[in-house]
């Protein structure tokens, strides 16, 4: 990088387009810092620090502040604004958000600090929002790995619990593969590309639109189909796609909850905005191997997520393999988005959905679970309606959407996706989606019959619940909002239609 | 007419909705008990106003059209409600059949009955949505939000087996939703309407219509689908199962309304849009419905001992008749169907709300463990006489004409078919009149002398007989005035291009 480089950004100003970052960087650290300078009563005042700083950095996001570069590149070119760029930054800063606030009442069960928590939350959302706007292979990377790494930690939190350490080992050893794999495949662009001179950032091998135009010209290189190829297996990790959902039961079972949260939401999300880009930029002359591979790719994910949650009576596993089949059901949609324009934006609309009913779920998993975080059971859910109907309340709306049960969210998003892929003629992969979602239902079904329905077996010993917490009125609220949004979004989706590029 | 009138529409299908969110956001109960009588009511009222406002001349048209954006007018969905000739019908039954319901449930003393009422409401809500939808997305829509709450129902408040009855409920009419939701989409996308709207969609159909093997693949997927939810055989072991565990209100609204959905999906969108798939796959559903609803369940239901339960296979026969007239394609056919769906729509909601008084009284759905309760509840009894009577087609009852027009439509289709329809009248003659012997007649068996001797039994009080009087009142009212129905169901099938005809499509 030359010191010319350093002088026009600067001279341009180009730091305020990613000041939103910025600013979540450094009160991340500004977080650290106060937990030394401040007394140590005055440390419980650091959560809601944190939640502050992202709540201004939300609003100010929600209100166009930083959108002046929209469609501008930045650095040099390692960063592309645009609208989706805009969106997925909203996205992470929402799940962030509702992650500090499963972590205010998870962590406090633990003897863990809780300051670093929020830390690692905050730079693994900063990276989430540099990454859906990288234009170029390095700074792409290096955000996914600021991502995974912060995750390594965020896995592994409650160090003094086994299963805790046995998640967190086999994330950091899956993670460590698949970041493997995706760097050798950027290296085989690289070097397909074949320009080995570094003048300068641009126009490298690196960037996406450099590596694009080789694609066009050279649709059948092998280096090319290989590096594509393994760069998207990468992303397929972070997404849980089969055959690279390998880790997601155990470590979703093992991470605290609001880890789970995260990776259920917001690193699924960031794979896939990547993804979008990536098939929409980069590696759209290679459509011709791609929707097959990504075909075969969303069937096997859907089959494999619903088939083995079906067996699942432990409710963080159960979400986790779920949530591999809403992966596929999402892939559905990037295939799709080969063709037809607008699948994109039915992607992220069925994310938002997703996101609000998975935290909804979430809030009520992290407010019945006993003292052991992992032992998260069906069989806990049982008279729930009657002891905590409020919690039920939320569970029925959040579980419902996750199903797809009209007239809630998740079934719109359903809906468009499924429409989508019928104009782009995927008809094979929409009977396994709908398949799928049958048979999704009975696994939903059967939690939400735990919690309303009388149970049939009488004195199975529900685990320690004396250390599950009631909701304060703050909790109340946002749980409240996230179950009114679901059902709301269902009447009235025309907020989130309205706002996503459907056109 | 009334520019007001399509407001009111809106009206009847918002105050249910409307009521059910009070109630859920936690009004205390004695409100809430009075608030779900009046939004019981009002939907009624609006329906016996509209249907009087209803124009007498053209009723293939939507009156009464009023449009919302929902915010996915980009895909050519929007909250589009009207009422034409055959949905006018419908709208009136599940306004009376909910009111009923209603009232029968607000005195059965159920276990936390606001939940109990304000799912109730939403499954009203839903039905009267489902028939008062043009936008065909929203027909969907509203049904599935009137099926939900039917789940949960037979989960909390249901009788035997409901753990296993509200499952397997669950994923056969999952399983039907899926699949009609997939037919109406390739509807959507294929017919190049780019819109959900039905008019729209039959104008450009009747344009350009869609090619033969496309229809015929799409009236597959709307026939099974459609089917799964109407109990077509072999897809019908959900029904009498689910019914039975269903508690009385429910299974009311679901058997007498709700269910009807199905077919009235086939006559509203499938035949008119699809003629050609019609006409190919007619003769199959004929059989299916013929031998396997009709002959097949017929014979099962008069094997039944459990009073509910033959109830239940009863009305999965006469959806039998239901799919034979829509088999028969033209215009005599599906306008049968849809009397008959109003009458038997009217006459299972009376006799599950008669099964579930006699179950009070007797405690007890084993018919064979009771007999002779006519002596104690003469009322019970003549009502229950009645409800059966009604049930199997006797003239002056609504039922005689939907049957009797399914049938001479049916003559014309193949007289070899309704050789057995008819031999299925006197099926449900011999399981309707054993079931009232069994029950009323002959004497008491040792165990209801037992139960009596514990727990005389009181005749009808009023909160059982108004709902009952109602549905018989529009059972009797249609059955002497049926032209009260059937006009506009003509008009509105009889327009030109808005049904196919049997002859007109088969040499394509």
């Amino acid at each position: 990088m030359t010191t010319d480089l350093l002088k026009k950004i600067a001279e341009t100003n180009e730091w305020w387009g990613i000041a939103p970052e910025l600013l979540l960087g450094c009160s991340a650290l500004a977080l650290l810092a106060l937990e030394i300078v401040l007394p140590k009563k005055d440390h419980r005042f650091i959560p809601h620090f944190a939640i502050a700083t992202q709540a201004t950095v939300f609003v100010l996001l929600l209100a166009g502040f930083y959108s002046g570069y929209e469609g501008a590149s930045t650095f040099g070119g390692l960063l592309q604004h645009s609208f989706l760029g805009h969106v997925g930054r909203v996205f992470f800063l929402l799940s962030s958000l509702l992650v500090c606030f499963l972590a205010g009442i998870c962590l406090p069960r633990s003897k863990m600090p809780r300051v670093e928590f929020y830390h690692i939350v905050m730079v693994v959302t900063a990276a989430m929002m540099l990454l859906v706007q990288s234009n170029h292979f390095v700074m792409f990377f290096v955000a996914l790995e600021t991502l995974t790494i912060g995750f390594y930690v965020l896995v592994s939190y409650y160090r003094d619990r086994p299963l805790t350490l046995e998640a967190g080992l086999k994330y950091l050893v899956m993670g460590a593969l698949s970041s493997g794999i995706m760097l050798f495949g950027i290296v085989l662009l690289y070097g397909a590309v074949g320009k080995v001179t570094i003048g300068g950032v641009a126009h490298t091998g690196f960037e996406f639109n450099v590596v694009a135009d080789f694609l066009r010209q050279n649709p059948d290189s092998f280096l090319g189909i290989a590096g594509a190829l393994l760069v998207l297996a990468g992303v397929a990790f972070k997404i849980g796609a089969f055959p690279f959902q390998i880790w997601i039961p155990d470590v979703y079972q093992g991470a605290p909850t609001p880890t789970t949260a995260f990776l259920a939401v917001a690193s699924k999300a960031a794979g896939f905005a990547v993804l979008l880009t990536l098939t929409g930029t980069v590696f759209a002359p290679l459509q011709h191997i791609l929707v097959p591979v990504l075909s075969l790719l969303a069937a096997a994910t859907i089959i494999f997520g619903n088939l083995s949650a079906l067996t699942q009576r432990n409710t963080k596993r159960l979400m986790g393999l779920s949530g591999v089949s809403h992966a596929g059901y999402l892939l559905l949609g990037v295939v799709a988005s080969f063709t037809v324009e607008w699948a994109a934006a039915a992607v992220w609309f069925y994310l938002f959905t997703y996101l609000l009913a998975s935290m909804a779920v979430f809030g009520v998993m992290a407010y019945t679970a006993g003292s052991d975080d992992a032992d998260q059971e069906l069989e806990h859910y049982e008279h729930l309606a009657k002891n905590r109907p409020f919690l039920a309340a939320v569970l029925a709306a959040g579980v419902g959407s996750l199903a797809g049960i009209p007239p809630l969210a998740g079934f719109m998003g359903k809906l468009l996706l499924f429409v989508a892929a019928f104009q782009a003629h995927l008809y094979w992969l929409l009977v396994v989606a709908v398949g799928g979602v049958v048979v999704s239902i009975y696994y939903y079904f059967g939690w939400i019959k735990a919690a309303f329905f009388e149970p049939v077996t009488v004195g199975t010993a529900s685990a320690d619940q004396s250390a599950s917490a009631v909701p304060t009125w703050v909790g109340k609220l946002v749980l409240g909002v996230l179950a009114l949004a679901t059902v709301l979004l269902g009447f009235y989706p025309g907020p989130l239609t309205h706002w996503l590029p459907f056109k | 007419m009334n520019p007001i009138d399509a407001q009111l529409l809106q009206l009847a299908i918002a105050t249910p909705l409307v009521a059910a969110l009070a109630i859920a956001l936690g009004l205390p109960k004695r409100f809430s008990t009075k608030l779900a009588a009046v939004a019981f009511t009002v939907p009624a009222l609006i329906a016996l106003w509209l249907w009087k406002e209803f124009p007498a001349e053209g009723a293939a048209k939507y009156f009464f059209a009023s449009t919302v954006d929902t915010g996915l007018s980009g895909f050519g969905i929007a909250l589009k409600l009207g009422l034409n000739g055959v949905a006018l019908p419908m709208f009136l039954l599940a306004a009376i059949v909910g009111l009923a319901a209603g009232l029968y449930a607000l005195r059965s003393g159920a276990e936390r009955l606001k939940i109990y009422l304000m799912l109730l409401l939403i499954m009203q809500g839903g039905l009267l949505g489902v028939f008062a939808s043009v936008d065909i997305f929203f027909f969907y829509f509203f049904h599935e939000l009137a099926l939900i709450p039917t789940f949960i129902m037979v989960g909390i408040w249901g009788g035997r087996d409901r753990n296993y009855a509200a499952m397997k409920m669950t994923i056969y009419l999952t399983v039907g939703a899926m699949l009609s939701l997939l037919g109406l989409i390739a509807i959507y996308v294929k017919s190049g309407a780019t819109s959900f709207d039905l008019e729209t969609l039959r104008l450009t159909l009747a344009a350009d219509p869609l090619r033969v093997s496309l229809q015929k693949n799409i009236f597959g997927l709307l026939m099974f689908g459609f089917g799964i939810l109407v109990s077509l055989w072999p897809f019908h072991t959900w029904a009498p199962l689910g019914y039975g565990a269903a508690p009385s209100s429910a299974a009311m609204l679901h058997a007498g309304v709700l269910k009807k959905f199905g077919l009235y999906g086939l006559i509203q969108i499938a035949l008119p849009l699809l003629p050609a798939g019609a006409a190919w796959w007619a003769w199959k559903l004929a059989l299916l419905a013929g031998i396997g609803n009709v002959l097949v369940v017929g014979f099962i239901t008069m094997a039944q001992r459990d009073l509910k339960q033959m109830i239940g296979y009863s009305s999965v026969m006469h959806m039998g008749y239901c799919f034979l007239g829509i088999a028969c394609l033209g215009i005599t056919g599906p306008g049968g169907v849809v009397l008959l769906m109003v009458a038997h729509g009217l006459s299972v909601a009376l006799l599950f709300l008669l099964a579930t008084s006699v179950h009070h009284r007797t405690h007890t759905f084993d018919m064979s463990e009771m007999g002779g309760l006519a002596q104690k509840t003469p009322v019970l009894a003549a009502f229950f006489v009645t409800g059966t009577l009604a049930s199997i087609g006797l003239p002056g009852f609504a039922n005689f004409w939907g049957e009797l027009t399914v049938f001479v439509a049916l003559w014309k289709f193949s007289p070899a078919i309704t050789a057995v329809a008819v031999a299925g009248v006197v099926i449900s003659a011999i399981y309707g009149l054993r079931a009232a012997a069994r029950v009323f007649f002959g004497p008491p068996s040792e165990q209801l002398q037992k139960v009596t001797a514990a727990h005389p039994p009181a005749d009808m009080g009023w909160g059982e007989r108004l709902p009952a009087l109602l549905l018989l009142a529009a059972l009797l009212l249609f059955g002497l005035f049926p032209r009260l129905l059937s006009h506009t169901v003509d008009q509105a099938l009889s327009q030109p291009a808005a049904m196919p005809t049997a002859t007109a499509h088969l040499h394509r």
